[in-house]
């Protein structure tokens, strides 16, 4: 079927941000967008408040009738109405979900891996091993009150006894769900099938118990599918029907409503999958920060649930340390002064910095905040724990084992940011230059930000399963991505290795599209910017023989590189990024990389 | 006329406030509506269910677990008391017999045949909800508690950490711009809750503390130095379950930040009073900030309509604080509110109003704009 307009929303949760996406010329591009604080609390606690209102503003802005009364008219007839209407949600504080597994770093990584990439916080892992006494376990699941439980352990064939165990702890808590008391907690068992009697004995009566198949049917492989399609069905059967409005919201809707996260991880998995590349997706939000990635053909997504830019933005200067954060700071200012400032934006969130100090602070936290989240992330995002590996003779002096991380930052194809400092910097090279600093990219690979942060709405769009509307809503997905979500930043070219001071660590060639060859050589703790659209640009790279560009050390290579609103960042600082500790030269180190790329505004 | 939405905190020299008082599992209520209460008046009692223990009883007497059902002498849903025998195995002709015993007063709450554990729970602990505040039960919420509603003076902090609290006000200082010091404190502030000016120094606070004082309300105090009271870095602002003797209220926030003209004036109307206090505070979708309650008599209700809160953007002629750096805690009238977009120092795009303070005028931008809200 063609789809001639769109209206995908997201419903977040402090603002409810709607987009339309219309048919022009044969594609699919983005047109107008709007945006209404939510509405799940009190007094308006209907969800399709906000999600009207914001439709309301995208009316104004496209002179455009969308709205019949309080209801979305569809089909589009003439000039009025929309195809279809799709949305994502993480109101009321999104999907909250506590997972329990036999051992931790096995079952229990599984099923937090499936949880989370369905696109729920996990507020806690349970495990048979993870050291708590009985009681402490039933008191944390009595005060974390999760909107959903995911039960896993064992092996087919493997332990019944301790799987039931943990069955037994949760009857014992009897744990009574966050939202609405009159409906049973939904609790999915996807553990050792053999156990499955026992489990339901167990809890059968007092939970809306789900079986599904195993998360971890043999050590060596996962199986996080069926259960992450059960946690979607539960979330919009159970969670969602008790959230205020949205009931209203399920029957307008023309695909299942999503959680916001599970939707941008879709989206970045498709991506990742269509053009075989690897990718990294970071959101950061003002309560967390959400990482994606790709890499070996596996997804993985992690939230740091206490890493944000505005209420948990203490808990980065808390987590990383004062120090950290003031390396980035290129100016002098007390220690006291600083955390009170931070502080400040902590109880008084949606404040915007209007001086440059207050946007050098902010973006040096950003940084913080970014690095932390990826090291968890890298942490996370392993092959699989516990897994006996044949070892032949050649692999002796190999120290690696299984649980080891996939992220290696010399094969990263992508780097996307979005979230509010990274969407809305005031100038492009500021965001290119906190995902430089915070991801360390290796190598060559491409920067990119999310323009006004659709990646949820084309997430579900992308998911739409209605055989008569799948293939040209993905087409639709793909092409606004491209087209009018992603801003390409450029390309970072960054050789890795060892050098001396002042040594030239790389003889970069450019052959532009206007004709003209560009050529530097990059020192050792240089960054260096050249201008260059978002065109193939063929690039010639010469490391010194110590360093690799990632053919190997001292080998050359010849590619294709892009360019984009920032251009290429030559970056010959060291992997990880070594600031100078006495004040005065890191005054000047900061100040020398701001200017390589017109990072900051001079200052008067 | 344009209107902005921003936050704001509540200074009101009458409210009706209304409070929820519930218990954490349903229980009995004591009170009737209409009932008058005192903030120590007990409105709901009951028995929270008591800490669960497990009892490895196949591991203990080296039975398989499918055993333990026929070495019981306790069934699912007894009572028994510490040192009770609840176990025992048959042994051999009669001798070596093997047993269990209770660890606990409580109950058998589970006897598990494939784990071969059961689960023992522990004696309830009796829970009690009390009034808070001064005022009347207006409802009762079925086997729950009670929703108390008051005529009273009420201010909202910005953050505060501690829970509720209560006693007599006493304000220690000139004026607003002045310091809560070491020297104004002493004895007689045990149990009293003492308002000061624009500041209270770690030192101050603890020396609040250690003469028990039950709450402190001032401008402002350092975020730094929050850490040696509570024990770790604060991460994110959910606080109130801090076991602390003085509960503290910021009105401005971090910093030496003087107390708001209207805020400190109506605290000092009713200097002595007996008030309510909480600092528990939690910044994040459906916020909590801390409050000070101060009961008011029937007299002393002015005779103009009672302020309705209602969710009014700031306009043209509203009283305004600025709340972000570089012109932090400033506050002066909006005078205009430009509809176009405006480039700040950070280049950032913004919407602004023009603020007038003390004869200057400055654009700030809207987002760091709180709006003080007075009757």
């Amino acid at each position: 079927m063609e789809l001639r307009s769109i209206l995908a929303t997201d419903c977040g949760s402090t603002t409810t941000k709607a987009i339309l996406i219309q048919k022009i010329d044969g594609e699919y591009r983005l047109t107008h967008r709007g945006e209404a604080p939510t509405t799940v609390e009190a007094p308006f606690e209907d969800v399709t408040r906000g999600v009207l209102n914001a439709v309301m503003e995208i009316e104004e802005l496209a002179g455009r009738k969308i709205l019949e009364g309080d209801d979305i008219m569809s089909p589009q007839n003439g000039d009025e109405g929309v195809d279809i209407y799709i949305s994502t949600s993480s109101a009321g504080g999104g999907l909250q979900m506590m997972v329990a597994g036999v051992v931790k770093s096995m079952s229990g990584e599984s099923a937090e891996r499936a949880a989370l990439g369905a696109g729920s916080i996990v507020m806690d892992v349970m495990a048979s091993n993870d050291g708590r006494l009985p009681h402490e376990k039933i008191k944390r699941i009595r005060d974390l009150r999760p909107d959903m439980i995911l039960l896993s352990g064992g092996i087919d064939g493997g332990t019944v006894s301790h799987v039931v165990e943990l069955a037994e702890i949760l009857h014992a808590a009897n744990p009574q769900p966050r939202l609405g008391q009159n409906y049973k907690l939904p609790v999915i068992y996807a553990g050792n099938k053999n156990a499955q009697d026992q489990i339901r004995d167990t809890l059968g009566d007092m939970v809306d118990l789900d079986i599904t198949e195993n998360i971890r049917p043999v050590l060596e492989r996962e199986n996080l599918e069926p259960s992450r399609d059960k946690i979607h069905d539960l979330f919009m059967e159970h969670v969602m029907q008790q959230a205020p409005g949205y009931k209203k919201l399920m029957s307008w809707t023309d695909a299942p409503i999503m959680p916001t996260p599970g939707a941008v991880g879709s989206l970045i998995e498709m991506i990742a999958k269509k053009e075989n590349i690897t990718v990294v997706g970071v959101d950061i939000g003002g309560a967390t920060t959400d990482i994606f990635s790709v890499f070996q053909g596996k997804f993985n997504r992690t939230v740091s649930a206490n890493l944000g830019m505005s209420y948990s933005i203490c808990n980065v200067l808390a987590e990383s340390g004062l120090d950290n954060v003031l390396r980035w700071v290129p100016f002098d200012i007390d220690r006291k002064e600083l955390t009170n400032r931070i502080g400040n934006k902590m109880i008084r969130p949606t404040t915007v910095p209007q001086s440059l100090e207050e946007l050098f602070i902010e973006q040096a936290i950003a940084r913080e905040a970014l690095r932390l989240s990826f090291i968890q992330h890298k942490e996370f995002a392993t092959s699989l724990k516990g897994v006996q590996k044949v070892r032949t003779i050649s692999d002796a002096f190999d120290q690696s084992s299984s649980g080891e991380s996939l992220v290696n930052m010399m094969d990263l194809d992508l780097l996307v940011g979005s979230g509010g400092v990274l969407s809305h910097a005031p100038r492009r090279e500021q965001s290119a230059r906190m995902l430089i600093d915070s991801f360390m990219p290796e190598g060559i690979t491409q920067l990119a930000v999310d323009s006004i942060f659709m990646m949820p709405q084309l997430g579900v769009l992308a998911n739409i399963e209605k055989e008569d509307l799948a293939e040209e809503a993905r087409k639709a997905a793909l092409e606004v991505f491209h087209k009018d979500c992603l801003i390409r930043l450029g390309a970072c070219i960054t050789p890795v290795g060892k050098a001396k001071e002042g040594a030239i660590i790389l003889t970069a060639e450019f052959s532009m599209p206007d004709g003209s060859t560009v050529k530097h050589e990059l020192k050792k703790d240089e960054l260096f910017r050249i201008e260059a659209p978002y065109e193939p640009i063929q690039a010639k790279l010469t490391p010194d023989k110590k360093m690799d560009i990632g053919a190997g050390k001292g080998e050359s290579i010849e590619t294709t590189v892009y360019g984009g609103v920032v251009g290429l960042i030559l970056d010959g600082r060291d992997r990880p990024i070594t600031i100078p500790t006495d004040s005065e030269s890191r005054l000047s180190s900061l100040k020398a990389w701001s200017e390589a790329v017109n990072e900051y505004p001079t200052r008067n | 006329m344009a209107h902005a939405y921003t936050p704001g905190l509540k200074v009101l020299h009458h409210a009706k406030v209304t409070k929820n008082r519930r218990l954490p599992i349903k229980g009995q209520v004591t009170k009737r509506v209409g009932d008058q209460l005192e903030p120590n008046d007990i409105v709901a009692t009951t028995d929270l269910p008591g800490n669960v223990q497990m009892v490895k009883v196949a591991n203990l007497l080296n039975i398989g677990p499918n055993d333990v059902l026929d070495v019981m002498l306790v069934s699912e849903g007894d009572t028994v008391t510490k040192g009770q025998m609840i176990a025992q195995t048959e042994g051999f002709f009669g001798y070596f017999k093997l047993d269990v015993k209770s660890p606990i007063d409580g109950t058998v709450e589970s006897i598990s045949g494939v784990t071969g554990k059961i689960t023992m729970r522990d004696a309830p602990v009796p829970v009690e909800v009390d009034a808070y505040m001064t005022g009347t039960v207006k409802e009762i919420i079925p086997e729950e508690g009670v929703i108390i509603e008051a005529n009273a003076a009420f201010i909202q902090g910005i953050f505060g950490i501690g829970g509720e609290s209560r006693g007599d006000m006493e304000i220690l200082v000139t004026d607003r711009e002045h310091e809560l010091t070491g020297d104004l404190l002493n004895e007689s502030h045990r149990g009293k809750i003492v308002v000061g000016g624009s500041f209270i120094s770690l030192e101050t606070y603890k020396k609040a503390l250690s003469l028990g004082v039950a709450g402190v309300v001032v401008g402002g105090f350092n975020y730094y130095d929050l850490e040696e009271i509570l024990g770790y870095t604060l991460g994110v602002a959910i606080t109130g379950s801090e076991d602390l003797v003085t509960s503290l209220v910021l009105t401005e926030g971090y910093g030496n930040i003087r107390m708001g003209s209207r805020t400190f004036d109506l605290l000092k109307e009713h200097d002595g009073k007996f008030v309510s206090i909480n600092g528990a505070t939690q910044i994040r979708a459906g916020v909590i900030r801390p409050e000070i309650v101060i009961p008011l008599k029937e007299s002393e209700i002015p005779k103009t309509p009672v302020h309705q809160s209602e969710e009014k953007g700031i306009g043209k002629g509203s009283l305004v604080r600025i709340i972000r750096a570089p012109y932090f805690g400033r506050m002066g009238e909006v005078i205009s509110l430009p509809p176009k977009l405006q480039q700040m120092e950070s280049e950032t795009m913004v919407r602004v109003a023009e603020v007038k303070i003390d004869e200057e005028i400055l654009v700030i931008p809207r987002a760091n704009l709180e709006m003080v809200e007075t009757d």
